[in-house]
């Protein structure tokens, strides 16, 4: 399975399912991490302990620890 | 018939029969604060991240023959309740009585802003949408049709921009209108399935003449969404043994057609689209520009994975360096000032200790803490610059990962920063962490960040005790090495008191703003007012209550003791030394020495002397009064020394350099002022916290400021 943590800067990729549980996966939706969207991975923070993506025009934070929940797939 | 209602209450508004009760809701940082205050000339606090509003604010103001009352709720992405904010804004919209919603969208961003206002619509209240930051979208070439998107949506858009005021009259207009009109049913509509879903219940419930405020369609969308409290009013109805079926049925149809199994997820996507199809037809945009945008490339350099730390480092030395180097170049004038002012109103008083009152009390106390108003300027400019630029989310995302192997949130930074200006706003911000032990372990963790009113301490000491050069690093130093004290006792505080699971980290980076200068203006001015305020009123009182405790009782055996030793000797001298020792002695016998020094030998293994261990105490009021009651002690104690004469010198002179070291120790770490322990104890949620917080705070101080002292000691 390959996950948004295993993505390169500058790379975008499509999500196929968040493997979150209920309470992380509403967060998501409600920042527009869902089913069928486009993902560009933007910067990676030292030591790649976070990351920065943007969907459409919002760029967004996420940890690797819920970066690694979210499945994608190759455009 | 509402607006009959409304219009009886006498309550409600007494002068001006049309009231309308406005709830302005969006997405975080779309610039509703900013909004209302241009509305209404209101001064809102306005920061570029998310959680600024943590509470609801009311504006009152008039418009025409209107009367408004705007009430700001916390930005929210979607309509959830998972965290405060979103709590906050859930249940005022669900519970509370108002008359219409304004939902402010951000125009250059209006697909993600739709999430929301899709599920507004599907509210049954009167909404009108400000397309908010028009400007802007004009900039980079997007161009909404407004009048089409309100016909697609059924609900008024209006194009304003808060920061040019275009548009505000005709969004005040947009809203009378609608208010004035009658309720009608927002245009939303889901996917084909969905809909036939929705169809059969409303026949379901049309066919039973169910009765309620809600329209059916309505409660069906409710119900298919699991909205739990349409379930609880239907669940005691006679029709839900066979409405039951239906549902399960209905969503079992949705989650197929979806592929999943959360109903909310397929809701979720099924606005998405909807939003989808109204930004195809209603938004123009250029050619979609596939350089990087402005903020991108300036986001290449400061969160750098390599550059991106230094870089922060740098600002907050330089924010440190300018608070002294600019905020030390007023200070002999403020200083001059009230020295001449005591003279000049100390002359025209006869009576003795009144004089004294006003003079070595009043006048001394409060010159010592407005002499910090420039360092005090400073530092709030470099903080508010930190706020409305956008910067503060960058550091909360350099800094999550370090932050998170010492047990705190990447957002914990932003209460953190904010805990720096002053501690109250601090704790109430720190409700942007979402679960209950990570806000806690923040909370603990705040007064570590020196606030504005411990830079007055530090600036007299390291003035006294460094060179001018060195002042701005040593100040520097010391809030960083109290900021990596704080973050160690985070990771103690972790392990022992907070254990548990972590807080996902998912944060919005806001596009950079230029700070916009009537803002940080106001922001400013407000936070000046208050400390100087707080000068005139609470630091006088406490001034005067510390000038009586040191002044009384009189020791008349004494003073004559001294007075005929004085008169017998002939040598200058030798007088003024005499002189000298009875005002040191007078002090030693007065209350506050009679304090000083019972509570003297719980402080002596800090090298402090009874006057620091007196401040100390009177500076659990407030840590201005610290510098107060240093300055009333030393200009009573006979601070004789003709060249210098200011308190600087006076604590240079009398205090030892590693005493003054362990003193700043314990100012940096022991418990904040009272006013911010009350807001502490509120946002905890129970008292015992507090006596938590004192007891760490005490026992940290205390070890710390012992080993400083003695190191310090030995180094020197």
């Amino acid at each position: 399975m390959k996950t948004l943590l295993d993505c390169h800067k500058t790379c975008t990729v499509k999500i196929v399912k968040l493997h979150a549980k209920d309470d992380l996966k509403q967060r998501l939706i409600s920042f527009g991490i869902m089913k069928n969207i486009e993902v560009e991975v933007l910067e990676h923070a030292p030591a790649k302990s976070t990351i920065e993506i943007k969907i459409g025009k919002m760029r967004i934070a996420l940890r690797a620890q819920e970066a690694a929940l979210i499945e994608v797939e190759k455009i | 018939m509402n607006q009959e209602n409304q219009n009886q209450d006498p309550k409600a508004c007494p002068i001006i029969a049309n009231h309308i009760k406005v709830a302005l809701v969006g997405q975080p940082n779309v610039g509703k604060s900013m909004l209302i205050n241009s509305v209404s000339n209101a001064h809102l606090h306005v920061g570029n991240f998310s959680g600024v509003t943590v509470d609801k604010a009311e504006v009152l103001f008039d418009y025409a023959s209107h009367h408004f009352t705007v009430v700001d709720l916390p930005g929210t992405y979607a309509f959830t309740d998972y965290t405060i904010e979103e709590r906050v804004t859930h249940d005022y919209l669900c519970a509370e009585e108002y008359d219409i919603i304004i939902n402010v969208v951000d125009s250059t961003n209006l697909e993600k802003n739709l999430q929301l206002t899709s599920e507004l619509l599907t509210m049954s209240k009167k909404v009108v949408i400000a397309l908010n930051m028009s400007d802007e979208a004009d900039k980079e070439g997007i161009k909404i049709n407004a009048e089409y998107m309100s016909e697609l949506l059924g609900v008024p858009c209006v194009k304003v921009s808060a920061v040019t005021r275009m548009g505000i009259e005709d969004l005040i207009q947009a809203v009378v209108t609608k208010y004035e009109t009658p309720q009608t049913n927002p245009k939303l509509v889901f996917s084909e399935p969905v809909e036939e879903e929705i169809a059969q219940i409303v026949w379901y419930l049309d066919k039973h003449k169910y009765e309620a405020i809600n329209t059916h369609r309505n409660i069906a969308i409710n119900l298919l969404k699991n909205n739990k409290k349409t379930y609880a009013k239907l669940h005691d109805n006679p029709i839900w043994t066979e409405l039951q079926p239906i549902l399960i049925e209905a969503s079992k149809h949705i989650e197929l057609h979806h592929d999943s199994d959360d109903i909310k997820e397929a809701f979720a996507e099924e606005y998405n689209s909807f939003n989808r199809g109204i930004v195809a037809e209603v938004v123009k945009q250029k050619k979609q520009d596939k350089s990087r945008t402005v903020t991108e490339k300036i986001d290449s350099v400061l969160i750098h994975p390599i550059f991106g730390i230094p870089i922060f480092l740098f600002f907050m030395w330089g924010l440190f360096q300018l608070t002294f180097e600019i905020g030390a170049i007023p200070m002999d004038y403020i200083d001059m000032f009230f020295g001449w002012f005591g003279d000049t109103i100390g002359a025209t008083i006869a009576q003795e200790d009144i004089r004294s009152l006003v003079v070595d009390g009043i006048i001394a106390g409060v010159g010592a803490v407005v002499l910090f108003v420039p360092n005090i300027i400073i530092l709030f400019i470099g903080i508010a610059l930190l706020e409305s630029t956008g910067y503060m989310s960058r550091v909360a995302f350099l800094l999550d990962g370090f932050f998170h192997k010492f047990g705190m949130h990447g957002q914990s930074f932003i209460p953190l920063v904010t805990g720096f200006g002053c501690s109250i706003p601090a704790y109430m911000s720190a409700r942007i962490l979402k679960n209950d032990r990570d806000r806690l372990l923040t909370l603990f963790i705040i007064g570590f960040m020196s606030c504005g009113a411990r830079l007055p301490v530090y600036v007299l000491f390291a003035g006294a005790f460094f060179s001018p050069e060195m002042a701005g690093n040593i100040l520097f130093f010391i809030y960083i090495s109290g900021a990596l004290l704080g973050i160690l006792s985070a990771k103690v505080l972790k392990l022992t008191a907070f254990k548990g699971v972590d807080e996902p980290f998912v944060m919005e980076m806001p596009k950079y703003r230029l700070p916009s200068l009537k803002l940080i203006y106001h922001t400013v001015l407000t936070k000046t007012m208050m400390y100087l305020k707080k000068a005139g009123t609470f630091i006088a009182a406490a001034s005067m209550l510390v000038w009586f405790l040191s002044n009384y009782p009189h020791n008349l055996i004494l003073e004559e003791e001294y007075t005929t030793k004085i008169e017998q000797t002939v040598n200058e001298d030798e007088k003024t030394k005499l002189q000298f020792a009875l005002d040191e002695a007078l002090l030693e016998q007065s209350y506050l020495g009679t304090i000083g020094k019972f509570s003297e030998p719980i402080f002596a293994p800090l090298g402090f002397d009874w006057k620091m261990s007196v401040a100390l105490q009177t500076g659990l009021a407030a840590k201005e009064v610290v510098v107060s009651t240093l300055g009333v002690l030393y200009s009573l104690g006979g601070d004789v020394d003709e060249e210098n004469d200011s308190l600087m010198g006076a604590i240079s002179k009398n205090i030892s350099f590693a005493s003054a070291m362990a003193f700043i120790v314990v100012i940096m770490i022991y418990l904040p002022c009272l006013a911010a322990s009350v807001v502490f104890t509120r946002e905890a949620g129970h008292i015992k916290y507090f006596f938590y917080l004192f007891a760490f705070t005490s026992i940290v101080a205390y070890v710390m400021a012992f080993i400083t002292y003695n190191v310090v000691l030995v180094l020197s």
